[in-house]
Formats: C-alpha cells, structure tokens, sequence
C-alpha cells in the first residue's frame, strides 16, 4: 500500500543492496535478544504479582469463610466481615454499569460514525483524552457537589446513586475512547460496501460496524469497570460510609464499598484486622474476576457471531 | 446477518430492562422516603436525608474505632442504625457544619475557621471529650541510648529550621552515640502531627519536610522497626499492639519526671505534654430533634461503656471528668472550651 510502484523498488537503489550486509546470525542473534528480554519483561511482572497474590492469600485465606461474607463490621477482629460492603459494591458497580455502558458506548459511535470532523468535535476529542488524565479524587470533588448537593432530591445525597454516578464519569472517557478504537478497526470497505447497496448510516452502523467492533469495546469496558471497583479516593470524598450495619435498601441508601473497608482494617492496630483486610482483598478480587469474566463470555459469544 | 440482529435485540432488550429497574428502584426509593417524612416527629427529616438512618456520624479516623465499637452495641441494644464515615477532623467538620450529619468526630478541637463556618450555617455544637489518647513516641530495639527525652529536644529534631541540619544522634545530646536520626510520622493532615508539632515545636502544623510521612501509622510501625537510628510517633493503640518489637521513649513532663505512656499517666494528666483528649460534636438542632441522637451520645459516655474505649486502644475519661462532660451533655452547652486553640497544655477538669 504505501509502495507505489513496486518495480521501482530495490531498483533505483543497486548500490545500497551491494553494499548491503547479510550477516545472518547477527540478525538471528539480535532477535533472540530482543526475546528474551520481552521475556524478562513479562517474568517480572508475573513475579511481582505473584509475590503480592501469595502474601495475600497466606494472610486471608484462613480468614475466609461464611461468616467473614456474612457478617457486618464489628470492633472484634474475628467477628467482622464484610456483608455491608461486599452488597454496596456489588449496587454501586451495576448502576456504574448501567450508566457508563450506554452513554460511554453511545458517545463513542457518535464521535467515530456521525460526528464530521470541525473543530466542535475536535475540542471534544482533546477533552476526553485529558479526562482520562485527571486524578479521581477531583470526580470525588465533582460528584459532591453536583450528586450529592445539587441533585439531592434525585440521588437522595450520599447515596449508592451518587457514588455510581461518580464512579461512572471517573469511566467514561476510558469507555469512549476504547469504543472509538474499536470502530475505527473495522475496515472502513465495510462500510462503503453497505453505503453501496443503498443502506443508510445508522442501518451501516447497526448492521456491520457495531456487531464488529463489540468484542474491543468490551475489553475497553472491562479495564474500565476494573478500575472502578477498586477506586476509593472519590467515594470517601463523597461521603461513602466506612461503619454501616445494613444492607442497601435502594439506590438512595447510604452504603459503604470493599476497598474502603479494607483500606480501614489496614490502618487499624491489631494484627487481626490486618488478616481480615488480606481476606477482603482476595473478596474483592473474586468479584472482579467475576465480573470480567462475565464480559469475557459475552465479549466471545460476540466474536463467534461476527466472524 | 439476521442473526446479528437478534442479538443486537437482545442486548437492547437487556438495556431497556436494566435501565427500567433503575428508574422503577428510584421510583420505589421516593416512594419510601415521602411515607417516612409523613409522620410529623422531627427525627424524620434526619432519616429522609439518607434513607432511614438514626444517628449519622462523621470525621476523625483517630476515634473511629470508638464510634465502630458504641455503634455495633447500641445498635445491639437499641435496633437504631447508626452510620460511621471516616472523612478525617477536617472533613467531618466541613459536613457537619453544612448540616449534613449529626456527630462529628475529631481528634483536635474544633479550628477558628470552622467555628465561623458553622455559625454561617447557623450550626450549633456541644463538645464532648470522649477519650484520651497518648502520642507516643518510639524507638528501635537497638536503640540503648534514649530512654527519657524533653519536649525541647523532640522540638530540635521536628522544628522546621532541624530540616537538613540534624541528621545525627549526637546532635541531640553531647552523649548520644554517633548514629544516623532517621524520622518518622503521620501525614501533615493527622491531627496527630498537628497535636505532637504544637506540643513540641510549640507551632501546630510546622515541622521539617525530610522525614518519612505515612497515613497509615502500621508503616511508621515497620520504618522504625528497620532502622537502628529511627524515632516517630503516632497514637497510643499502634504503640500497645507493638510492644514487643519497638521501645518506647519516656518523656519528661512538666514536672521534670520521667514518665512512658499508660493508660494511668495518660488519663490523669501526668503523660503531658503529649496526652490529649479526642472528642466528638453534636449539633445541638439533632440532639433537640432526635431522641436517637442523644440516646447514642449519652450512651457514648455512660462510664457503664468505658471497657468498649479501653478495648480499641484508647483511655477513658477519669470519673471526675466524665460527670462534668455528662451534665454538659444534659444542659446542651454549646460552643468550645478551647475557643478555636489547639488543646495542649488545656486541663479538661479546669475547663469544664
């Protein structure tokens, strides 16, 4: 594609290729090298995450039963689980996925499909891909006053409804961008091909990009929501609970989350608590698993079905 | 291709159906809320607010394990619901002067510019002093050589102008040995490093920046534990459950004796200048509103529960203070004794 005229090519260059060294096993060398240092790469981050896995399994699996799931938070160590927390996170990440899914989704297939290309949109693009960039804590500053304050008759203040809100914007540009990386690796013969045959943009969209393009956006989805679930600075801002004793009643109840109570139990003294914060963070890793592997099982069916 | 239609369907489908129970949820949530602000009592307006909590609490992390420990057995007790956020002295303060909660916890009196801002929201609080904690100050194991030091020499490794210019034992006292000082200590946001800089120092919040800063005071812990030549602080529970791996470093008192922190030198004063009280703030609107709310602070300083502060680590109030903080409470008195200052040097039983 980008050499013009092939038969040009290599010949208004004979005295390059004369001089041209062929030196094999130099060649072969160097990409051995090269391999095993992508190799050394990806060991020491299998190493690190290992080391931390195991320092954290060894801590809480002892700790792990139906109790510690069962309980709610207590001052004794050995009585203290995370029921309260474990439901708050599971609430706040299905309204964090219920509104960021839609609207990121939504907002990407318009900036990539049917937005033209002006300065309007321009502006737009430089402003999500910076905020990617911001620090959550000041999405915490926003969700304050604008969830908590502003819109409390709505969201009935520090609410799972503003923490979800919160945490949902803390997402979306991740969500937009990867939904617009998507679509723009869907060929764009495609959708020439159904403009060809008469068919409209939406009916393109909806036909032939889309269904293509699902699988990418689910991974973007994926690493987005993972980054959600574990995100306390923007929660305490707004003014999640750390000591709450009931379950979630509505999206307007007060409500704590895993992180923030295992970021309580590390700071605590006793050594105990420390076990149960090991334990919550294996809690919260099942959760997470679960929930990306769930993704990773639509994101396949999608992939079966396109091809 | 039609398949893909039916599979697009599907998750539209799906969409419209997770976006339906949303609303329906939110729907359902105002419904309860109007039934609960129907009855005429007060306290209803409270639990509107956050869909049916009785005593909304917030603030200090420092005395969060004693709101943890009153809450889970008044709720025990009672059937009330009780909610604990942890947003720090600060910004507990700022909800609460913006009447968002009932009770406020901090590990400091209450600051001059929060005094306005709650007089702003016409905000009225009764201090209680629930608890006393001990800033205690440690050393490594191998450490031999100090074993009482003053106030002012604290104040020559923390004050601002010791920032690169103590680096060494020795500098302290002519018979210390020549050993690397390595620092330790909370964040400058801990109400413990604004109590122990005024204390020492005599300037609160003003310290040198090179020392090691933690939030989490279990690293403070482990940095001392490492070095031969450390020194930090932090509250007295983190010093009791590390007993045996650090030492701990006796301060002289105003007295001139030496004394290390326990729950007896804490409470009666004689641990000074580095025992302080912690407390917490009730809006005086709660207390008149809802019975819940001064039932829960009653119950915080009934002497009945003083075994609940002893148990997260921290020393309760002397009986002779504990009456005088209790008819305070009964007689809603309004306003702090420490008039916007910091609490070193104050004597409660003077004061209340």
């Amino acid at each position: 594609m980008t050499i013009d005229n092939p038969q040009n090519f290599g010949s208004d260059r004979p005295s390059e290729a004369s001089n041209f060294n062929i030196n094999l096993a130099g060649r072969y060398k160097l990409d051995r090298i090269f391999e095993s240092l992508t190799w050394i790469a990806v060991a020491i981050a299998l190493l690190v995450l290992a080391t931390l896995i195991i320092d954290v399994l060894a801590d809480g699996l002892p700790r792990l039963s139906w109790d510690f799931l069962n309980n709610f938070p207590s001052r004794k160590p050995e009585q203290a689980g995370l029921k309260s927390a474990l439901f708050g996170t599971i609430w706040v990440m299905s309204v964090v996925a219920a509104v960021s899914f839609p609207l990121g989704v939504g907002a990407g297939i318009f900036l990539e499909e049917f937005a033209g290309d002006n300065w309007l949109t321009r502006i737009i693009e430089i402003n999500i891909n910076n905020l990617a960039g911001v620090p959550s804590i000041i999405y915490g500053l926003l969700g304050l006053q604008v969830f908590v304050r502003y819109m409390e008759p709505l969201t009935g203040g520090r609410s799972i409804l503003s923490g979800g809100f919160t945490l949902a914007l803390l997402i979306l540009p991740i969500i937009i961008v990867s939904t617009r990386e998507a679509l723009r690796a869907v060929p764009d013969s495609l959708r020439l091909a159904g403009f060809a045959l008469g068919a409209n943009r939406w009916q393109v969209v909806r036909e032939h990009v889309f269904p293509l393009a699902i699988p990418g956006i689910l991974t973007g989805t994926i690493l987005a929501l993972s980054r959600a679930i574990g995100d306390t600075a923007p929660l305490i801002t707004i003014g999640a609970l750390t000591f709450i004793s009931f379950l979630p009643e509505g999206l307007q109840s007060p409500f704590t989350v895993l992180p923030i109570q295992v970021f309580n139990w590390v700071s605590r003294p006793q050594r105990e608590f420390h076990d149960n914060a090991a334990a919550g963070i294996i809690v919260l890793m099942v959760v997470l698993l679960l929930m990306n592997a769930t993704a990773v099982f639509l994101r396949n069916r999608f992939q079966k079905k396109a091809s | 291709m039609i398949f893909n239609m039916k599979v697009k369907r599907l998750t539209l489908c799906g969409l419209a159906g997770v976006l339906a129970t949303l609303t329906l949820a939110a729907c359902s949530g105002g419904g309860g809320e109007t039934s609960t602000s129907e009855t005429t009592d007060a306290s209803s307006e409270a639990a509107s607010r956050s869909g049916g909590v009785d005593v909304q609490i917030d603030g200090s992390s420092t005395v969060f394990p004693i709101s943890e420990a009153m809450a889970e057995e008044y709720q025990n007790d009672s059937g009330k619901r009780v909610t604990v956020g942890v947003s720090g002295s600060g910004g507990g303060f700022k909800k609460f002067c913006a009447g968002e909660t009932d009770i406020s916890n901090a590990s400091r009196p209450i600051k001059e510019s929060e005094v306005e801002l709650c007089a702003e929201n016409g905000i009225e609080y009764v201090e209680i002093p629930v608890a006393f904690d001990g800033v205690s100050v440690v050393v490594n194991q191998a450490n031999d050589w100090a074993t009482c030091l003053k106030p002012e020499e604290l104040a020559m490794m923390w004050e601002p102008t010791a920032e690169g210019q103590i680096t060494n034992w020795s500098q302290i006292r002519a018979e210390f040995p020549d050993v690397e000082l390595g620092l330790y200590g909370p964040g400058t946001d801990s109400g413990t490093y604004d109590y122990f800089t005024d204390a020492t120092t005599g300037e609160e919040g003003e310290s040198r920046g090179d020392y090691t800063a933690s939030e989490d005071d279990n690293v403070i812990v482990q940095g001392v534990q490492a070095e031969d030549g450390a020194l930090g602080f932090f509250g007295y529970a983190y010093y009791e459950e590390n007993k045996d791996t650090l030492k701990v470093v006796e301060i002289e008192n105003s007295a001139g004796e030496c004394v290390a922190p326990s729950s007896e030198v804490i409470s009666d004063g004689s641990y000074n200048p580095l025992s302080r009280p912690i407390f917490f703030y009730v809006s005086k609107s709660a207390l008149e509103s809802n019975p819940a709310v001064k039932e829960f602070a009653e119950y915080q300083i009934d002497s009945a529960n003083e075994e609940l502060i002893t148990e997260v680590g921290y020393v309760p109030l002397p009986d002779d203070i504990l009456t005088k903080v209790q008819e305070r409470l009964d007689t809603a008195k309004t306003g702090s004794i420490f008039e916007g200052g910091s609490s070193v040097g104050v004597k409660l039983s003077d004061k209340l």
